[in-house]
Formats: structure tokens, C-alpha cells, sequence
């Protein structure tokens, strides 16, 4: 071994520093991994309900399937999944503009910005529900065919995350409001941030993968 | 929900007093022992006006240390359920010959099987080792607490709040009876139509949600808060096996979530995953839920084998050989325990080729593991071996260890398979493991930890004899299962035909009750340390000569752990440091930012609780409300931006002049 070894790691010579003089509080510094580590979790889950349908999607049980409802039409609206699809791209897009705000400290305008992301949401939200309600109108409902279980499960999964957040939304505008763009919140703001572009992923995987391939196959 | 369900009461849903198994001797005993306990308990705690120690220091604790000895305490009270459920399962296997029914019915005895491995997996084994890993591991990795301190308290609540409901169920209803894994159809609305497979549903689905959370603290915490200087090839191994194992968690905790979320489905609302009409397919749960399972074995066995790492060094007194093989093997376990879950059911009819696959990756598996014992067995070599009892523990595990790795390899081979699938054979095999690598490794890390916990070590003489009739007791309990599950006996059987097997059980239940002499010699062992507390006393929070960070601090440790952050320069950071002349500071503390308690952990966990006992029973009113509070107390706790304080410099100050003290009596 070289001499630089021997010196720092010998027994011989002064002993190096054994523990840290100036400390720093470490507030928070986690939040953005764990997080992070929460998501990439929840995609598992996902992963199984996607597993479940590549599975089962095909079950049909002579009930409906995606190109015939039963009545002479097709259970999959294309047009209307597309549009949805569309407003959860642009919703992500206005939710990375009121990241962009928070980055640059303008609370006013990033909450425009979050609150025209939750409106989007919301007619997002509409249609899924508008579209469960045909389907359950015409007779096809989640204890029709496993296919539909399947169907049903994997949009409602992602629709309840979409309402979870918007309920997230809403409680951090009212924190912004009362506190500002302090450094708690502005941690929350990139959690909803990460939170809100992985539903927006998701539902481009639930586009792909169950509506393009359903009318495909 | 479910169409078929008959009139619903409003208030109790579909509880009526018919679902109260008063005519039960065996429960009607058993709740009066818990009763009259828990009665006993509550009044000491009222007498000695311990309410408000109680709460403060522990309920809303958000200390690191004190939430993983609550993980063991939880552990070891469902210990001793699990090892009844043991006892009563080989008496009665031991007695159900020749037209003898026993003395447990079918519907009794399917619930017994069925409790006693969810509460070893999922209330025993796991809590045991979440609990270690929440207590040493902040600690070797030079950490004053851990990155989600609230979390890791609501963490602890929901698995404990989950252990609640499987004892519930013992009293009000009546639980599984379909195994541990829960295979549809059997678990399926159309077999079970009781609530018992709700009771497991929910009970897993907490616990399931409690494990996850806690881990992603753990990983947080391992990966943002070491000590500088410690980079990830210098962590010690048990950090190392925690590192892994809760990544695994992370990643395959998901998986028997959504497993049970849609078997919740199929039984709610009349979905079809896994039923056997309109599509459903149950082998998609199995192939599911094992996704999850096999991960869940190496995420048992690998802080063991962190355990058995630590315990090696310190009590062979020479660096662990083989640190880095050590690492890389852990790793390959890991990945490599997702690539075989198909091998617990070769018999699905999956093919040749796929069913290869499994079985040699599965045989794989081997290497890794191979490669860790001869590394502890050459660390031995030529070490100066202290046999103290976490070593003795450590040696017994090499040995059933052995055994249990062998029949394992020989499980593997899909063609032994087909004949041993489903038989006593498998039942002995992970028992093996189970008891030979995981029990042993936690009763060696509490003999171990335990003088770091509370500041006086464990009476040797009880923990010893505590050994020998745990090593012997498997070995009678077990072999006996093995040769009997060899020549094709089915498991979960509750009486049988052929009176040439009953040697076989009666000498199985000779073995339990060793075993359970070895739990009772553990909590003697307890009892007579905590009462010889000040001859067993350890003022120098180094008591075995340890290697690693979590000695360098004093017995039990402070609030903070460490007044100031060390700085690691090598693997055996603690024996470094002892070497090179460390000499402890004496002045200059500061103030010391610390997590604030809160008491949101036990509000949810109690209201999830009450939610999923209200699911169970379809009390509708009761689900709504409980949900209701469940996002008000979860959403104002976001308001609360005061979660921190310090400890004053004096504190700091007059801690570390007490222990200046005590080590210098030490002389």
C-alpha cells in the first residue's frame, strides 16, 4: 500500500475526526424520494391491474365486448376516450406551468394555474362517469363478464386517484393561501406535481393498452 | 352489497348474537384468560397512574427506538398465539386415528391452521423483524431518528390495529378457514361465505398497508440519513439485508394488496376475478398473490441472515469474511426472489419449459445462500469464538439451516415436485427455514439488542436452555413430519385413516411441546433478567465488544442517539474507532433538532379499524362515519407545520455528563 495510505489509516500518527462539529436540521430532505418510493409502489399496483386485464380482458362471457355492446354498438367510445385522454395530457401540461410558477416563488399564479389543472380534472371525472353509466344502462356492469370486472376495476382505480387529487388540490391551495410558498409547501407542491404526471402516464397506458388494443384485437 | 345478502339489520349489519361463539368451551376459556388479563393490565395502569406515561412516551411516540421495541412486544404476545394455535393443531393430529375425530371439528380446526400461519407471517415473524430493523438500524447507520417519523408510528399502528382484527375474529365470528394464502375458489363468495375470509382480507390489507409504509421510512432512511463517511460499502451487513428487504417490500407489497383488493371484489360487489363463471379465473390469484409471497420469504430470511452477519463478527471478534460476497449475495437474492413464484405450484400445468425456468432459478437461489454460510462458518475459522447465547443461536441455525436449504433445493426439481406438492414434506421444508433461520435469528438478535434497549443484558443460563429444547424440539417436531409428508401425507388434514402414521404425529407433538418448553425458558429468561436488572447491568453500552455504531452510544440509548453525528472511515466503524484511540467529547453540545410526537398514527389506525369491522359486518353507517373521521384527522394533520423541537444544549449537556459519569465508575 502507498505511504498516503499508511498515514491516514495506520495506527501510528493522529487519529482523524471521529464525528461532525457543525450539524444542519434535515427537514424534509426525504420527502421528495419517499414519495417518489410511494409512486413508483402505487404503479405496481397498476401493474397488477394491468397483469389481471391482459389476463382476463378477453373473457367476454358472451356479454358485451369492446366493439359490440349487446345493441348494435360498441362498448368502447373512442371518440370520448380520446377526448379525455386529451384533457388529461393538457391537464399535466397546466400542472407542470404551476410548478414552473412555484419554482419562481409566484404563489398567485401557480394556483391559476393548479386550479384550471383541477377543472380539468373534474370534466375528465364527468366523462368516466357519464361513460359507467351508459355502460351500466345498456347491461354491462362489473358482474357482467371478468372482462368488465376487469374493465371497470382498472378506470375506477385510476378515477378515484384522479379524485384524490383533487381533494389534494383543493387542501393545498387553502395551505398556499395561509402560509405561502414556504418550504412545506412548496415540498407538497412537487409531490402533487409527481403525483399528478403519474396519473396522466397512467391514463396513457389505460388509452394504449385497454381501448387502442381492445378495438385492435 | 352482494345481491344475495339476506335482511341487513341497520345498526349491526349482519351481525347477530349467533355470530358470539359462547358455546364454545375452548373460546369461552380463552376469552375469560384474555379478559381477566386485559382487565388485570388496565387496572395496574390506572393504580400506578401510568395512563399519561403511556401515551406520551410510547402511543405518540415518534422515537425510532421505542417503536421497534413496540414491534417486538407486539410480536411476541402473537407469539404465544401462534404457538397455541401449534399445540392444539399436534394434539390434534396426533389423536384424530382410527376413527377418533379429535377434539377439534373440521370448522375449527381449518380456522386453526389458517390463523396460525397468518399470525406467524404476518404478526410474528414480520413485526419481529421490522421492529429490529426499526430499533438498530437508524443506530448503525449514525442516524438521530428516521426520515418519516410519523410515518413509521401510523406504520406501527396499522399493523398493530391489523392484529386486533385477527383476534376479533376469534371472539366475534369466526376466521379463514382456507389457509394463509387465501386461494380462491375455496375463498370465494360461493365457499365461504361467512365472514372469516373477510377478517383475513382486512386484517392483511392493514398490515399489508402498515409494512409498506413502513418501509419506504426504512429505505428513505438508509439511502438520505447515514453518517458521512458511510458510503454503501461500508454500511454494516444487517443495514445492507435491511436495505434490500425493504425495497423488497416496496416493490411486492403492492402485488398481495392488489391481490386481496380484488378477491375483496369479487366477495363485495359480485365481481368476477377469480370466481369460476362469466370468465374468472382463480389460478390468476395464485399466480397473483405468490408474486408477492415468495419476495415475502426472502424479505423474512434476509435480516436473519443480517442478524447472524453481525452476530458472527462480533462474537468470532474479527471482521465479517466475505464482506463484500456478502453484499453481493444478498443483492442476488433479491433480485433473484422474483423470479421464482412460480415454483409453489409446479402442478398448475404451466409447461415444461416454464416450469425449467422456476425450478432452476429456484435451485439458483442455492449459490447466494451457499456463499453466506461459508462465509460465517470462515469468519468462526480462527476467530476467537465467545460462545455466548446469540452465538450458540447462530451455530444451531447453521446447522438446521443446512437441512432446510437441502430439502429446499430438492423442492425445487419440478418433477420431485408433483409428488411432494401440497404433502407435510413442504410443511417441514419451510418450517425448517422458518424456525431454523428466522426464529432463531430474532431470538438471537433480542439476546443480542436487548442490553442496547434497556441497558442490562439477558441472563444467560434461561437463554441457553432456551437453545437446546428449541434446536431439539424441531428436530423432534419436524423430522417426523418430513418422513410422513415423504411417503405422500397430505397437509391440513384433520384426521386420518391409516393408523401406521400415528407414530409419526404423536412423536410431532412430543416435539411441539419441547419447543414450547424452549418459548417458556425464553420468557422466564425475561422475567428473571428484568428481576436481576442491576447485577445484569451494562453502564459501558458496549457490552459484547461490538463492531458497529449502535455500541458507540450509551445503553439504552438517548433520545437523540448520538449528541454529535459520527464519521465512519471503515466497515467495523465502532471497532475503528476503539483502535485508532477515540476518545468520547465532553463539551461542547448543542441544541438537537428532533421529530415532535403525534398522535394521528393511532387515530387512523383505530378508525381503520373500526372501518374494516364495519365492512366485515356490512354496517354501512358505521364504514361512512369511521371514513369520514379517518380524512378529517388525515387531512388536518397536513395542517399541523410544527412537527419539530430541540433539545436544549444543557440536556444535551447533562445526558452525556451522566454517562461520562458511569463510564468512569466503570474505571
Amino acid at each position: 500500500m502507498t505511504t498516503t495510505t499508511i498515514m491516514s489509516h495506520g495506527k501510528g500518527g493522529e487519529p482523524p475526526a471521529f464525528h461532525v462539529t457543525e450539524e444542519h436540521d434535515h427537514d424534509g430532505a426525504s420527502t421528495v424520494i419517499g414519495f417518489w418510493m410511494f409512486l413508483m409502489s402505487d404503479m405496481l399496483l397498476f401493474c397488477g391491474l394491468f397483469a389481471i386485464y391482459a389476463w382476463l380482458g378477453g373473457h367476454y362471457a358472451n356479454g358485451p365486448a369492446p366493439l359490440d355492446d349487446g345493441h348494435g354498438g360498441q362498448l368502447f367510445h373512442l371518440p370520448v376516450v380520446a377526448a379525455n385522454t386529451v384533457i388529461m395530457l393538457l391537464s399535466a401540461f397546466f400542472c407542470t406551468m404551476g410548478m414552473a410558477e412555484t419554482r419562481k416563488g409566484n404563489a398567485g399564479l401557480a394556483l391559476k394555474w393548479f386550479g384550471a389543472t383541477a377543472l380539468l380534472g373534474a370534466c375528465f371525472l364527468f366523462n368516466q362517469f357519464s361513460e359507467l353509466k351508459h355502460m351500466e344502462a345498456i347491461g354491462a356492469t362489473y358482474q357482467t363478464s371478468a372482462f368488465l370486472s376487469c374493465l371497470i376495476t382498472l378506470v375506477c382505480a385510476h378515477s378515484l386517484h384522479v379524485i384524490a387529487g383533487l381533494v389534494w388540490v383543493g387542501v393545498l391551495t387553502v395551505q398556499v393561501l395561509q402560509h405561502g410558498l414556504n418550504a412545506a409547501n412548496e415540498r407538497r407542491v412537487v409531490c402533487f406535481s409527481m403525483f399528478w404526471n403519474f396519473l396522466d402516464i397512467t391514463w396513457v397506458c389505460v388509452f394504449i393498452f385497454v381501448y387502442l388494443m381492445g378495438v385492435i384485437r | 352489497m352482494s345481491p344475495d345478502t339476506p335482511h341487513l339489520d341497520p345498526i349491526f349489519g349482519r351481525l347477530t348474537l349467533g355470530d358470539i361463539p359462547y358455546h364454545e368451551p375452548i373460546l369461552l376459556i380463552t376469552f375469560a384468560v384474555v379478559a381477566l388479563v386485559g382487565l388485570a393490565a388496565v387496572g395496574a395502569l390506572t393504580y400506578f397512574r401510568l395512563w399519561g406515561y403511556l401515551w406520551r412516551e410510547w402511543i405518540t411516540t415518534v422515537d425510532h427506538k421505542r417503536i421497534g421495541i413496540m414491534y417486538v412486544v407486539l410480536a411476541i404476545i402473537m407469539l404465544v398465539r401462534g404457538l397455541a394455535d401449534a399445540i392444539m393443531m399436534r394434539l390434534q393430529q396426533a389423536m384424530a386415528f382410527n376413527g377418533s375425530e379429535g377434539y377439534l371439528p373440521p370448522h375449527h380446526y381449518d380456522q386453526i391452521f389458517t390463523a396460525h400461519g397468518v399470525i406467524m407471517i404476518f404478526f410474528v415473524a414480520t413485526p419481529l423483524i421490522v421492529g429490529m430493523m426499526n430499533f438498530v438500524v437508524p443506530l448503525q447507520i449514525g442516524a438521530r431518528d428516521v426520515s418519516f417519523p410519523y410515518l413509521n408510528n401510523l406504520g406501527f399502528w396499522l399493523t398493530a390495529v391489523a392484529a386486533i382484527l385477527v383476534n376479533i375474529s376469534l371472539f366475534v365470528g369466526e376466521f379463514s378457514q382456507a389457509g394463509w394464502v387465501g386461494e380462491p375458489p375455496l375463498t370465494g363468495l360461493a365457499a365461504s361465505p361467512g365472514v372469516g375470509v373477510d377478517y383475513y382480507l382486512w386484517a392483511l390489507q392493514i398490515s399489508g398497508i402498515g409494512t409498506t409504509i413502513g418501509a419506504i421510512n426504512l429505505v428513505a432512511t438508509i439511502f438520505k440519513m447515514r453518517a458521512p463517511g458511510m458510503n454503501l460499502m461500508k454500511m454494516p451487513v444487517f443495514t445492507w439485508t435491511s436495505l434490500c428487504v425493504n425495497a423488497l417490500i416496496v416493490i411486492s407489497f403492492p402485488f398481495l394488496t392488489i391481490s386481496i383488493t380484488l378477491l375483496t371484489l369479487d366477495r363485495l360487489f359480485g365481481m368476477h376475478f377469480f370466481t369460476t363463471e362469466l370468465g374468472g379465473n382463480p389460478m390468476a390469484y395464485v399466480n397473483l398473490v405468490w408474486i408477492w409471497g415468495h419476495p415475502e420469504v426472502y424479505i423474512l430470511i434476509l435480516p436473519a441472515f443480517g442478524v447472524y452477519s453481525e452476530v458472527a463478527a462480533t462474537f468470532c471478534g474479527k471482521r465479517l469474511f466475505g464482506y463484500t460476497s456478502m453484499v453481493y449475495a444478498t443483492v442476488s437474492i433479491t433480485v433473484l426472489g422474483f423470479l421464482v413464484w412460480l415454483h409453489h405450484f409446479f402442478t398448475m400445468g404451466s409447461g415444461a419449459n416454464i416450469n425449467a425456468f422456476f425450478g432452476l432459478m429456484t435451485a439458483l437461489i442455492a449459490i447466494p445462500t451457499g456463499v453466506k454460510v461459508y462465509n460465517w462458518l470462515f469468519t468462526m475459522y480462527r476467530g476467537r469464538v465467545r460462545f455466548d447465547v446469540p452465538m450458540l443461536w447462530t451455530i444451531s441455525f447453521m446447522l438446521t439451516f443446512l437441512l432446510g436449504g437441502l430439502t429446499g433445493v430438492l423442492c425445487s426439481i419440478p418433477a420431485a415436485d408433483f409428488q411432494i406438492h401440497n404433502s407435510l414434506f413442504v410443511v417441514a421444508h419451510f418450517h425448517n427455514v422458518a424456525i431454523g433461520a428466522i426464529v432463531f435469528a430474532m431470538l438471537a438478535a433480542i439476546d443480542y439488542w436487548f442490553p442496547k434497549a434497556f441497558g442490562f443484558k439477558l441472563e444467560p443460563f434461561w437463554g441457553k436452555l432456551s437453545v437446546a429444547f428449541w434446536t431439539v424440539g424441531f428436530f423432534i417436531a419436524f423430522l417426523p413430519i418430513y418422513i410422513a409428508g415423504f411417503m405422500g401425507v397430505t397437509r391440513r388434514t384433520q384426521s386420518f385413516d391409516d393408523p401406521s402414521l400415528q407414530i409419526y404425529f404423536v412423536i410431532a407433538a412430543i416435539g411441539g411441546f419441547v419447543i414450547l418448553l424452549g418459548v417458556v425458558f425464553f420468557l422466564i429468561q425475561l422475567f428473571v433478567s428484568i428481576v436481576n436488572r442491576e447485577k445484569l447491568r451494562d453502564t459501558t453500552g458496549d457490552p459484547w465488544g461490538g463492531r458497529t455504531l449502535e455500541w458507540a452510544t450509551s445503553s439504552p440509548p438517548p433520545a437523540y442517539n448520538f449528541a454529535f453525528t459520527p464519521l465512519v472511515h471503515d466497515i467495523d466503524a465502532w471497532t475503528d474507532m476503539k483502535e485508532r484511540g477515540y476518545r468520547r467529547p465532553l463539551d461542547g453540545f448543542k441544541a438537537i433538532h428532533m421529530p415532535s410526537n403525534t398522535s394521528t398514527g393511532i387515530f387512523l389506525s383505530v378508525l381503520l379499524l373500526a372501518f374494516s369491522f364495519a365492512v366485515i359486518w356490512f354496517m354501512w353507517w358505521l364504514a361512512a362515519l369511521s371514513f369520514a373521521l379517518m380524512l378529517v384527522i388525515g387531512i388536518g394533520h397536513t395542517f399541523n407545520y410544527n412537527r419539530s423541537f430541540h433539545i436544549p444544549a444543557d440536556v444535551v449537556a447533562r445526558t452525556e455528563g451522566e454517562r461520562t459519569r458511569l463510564l468512569a465508575q466503570q474505571g
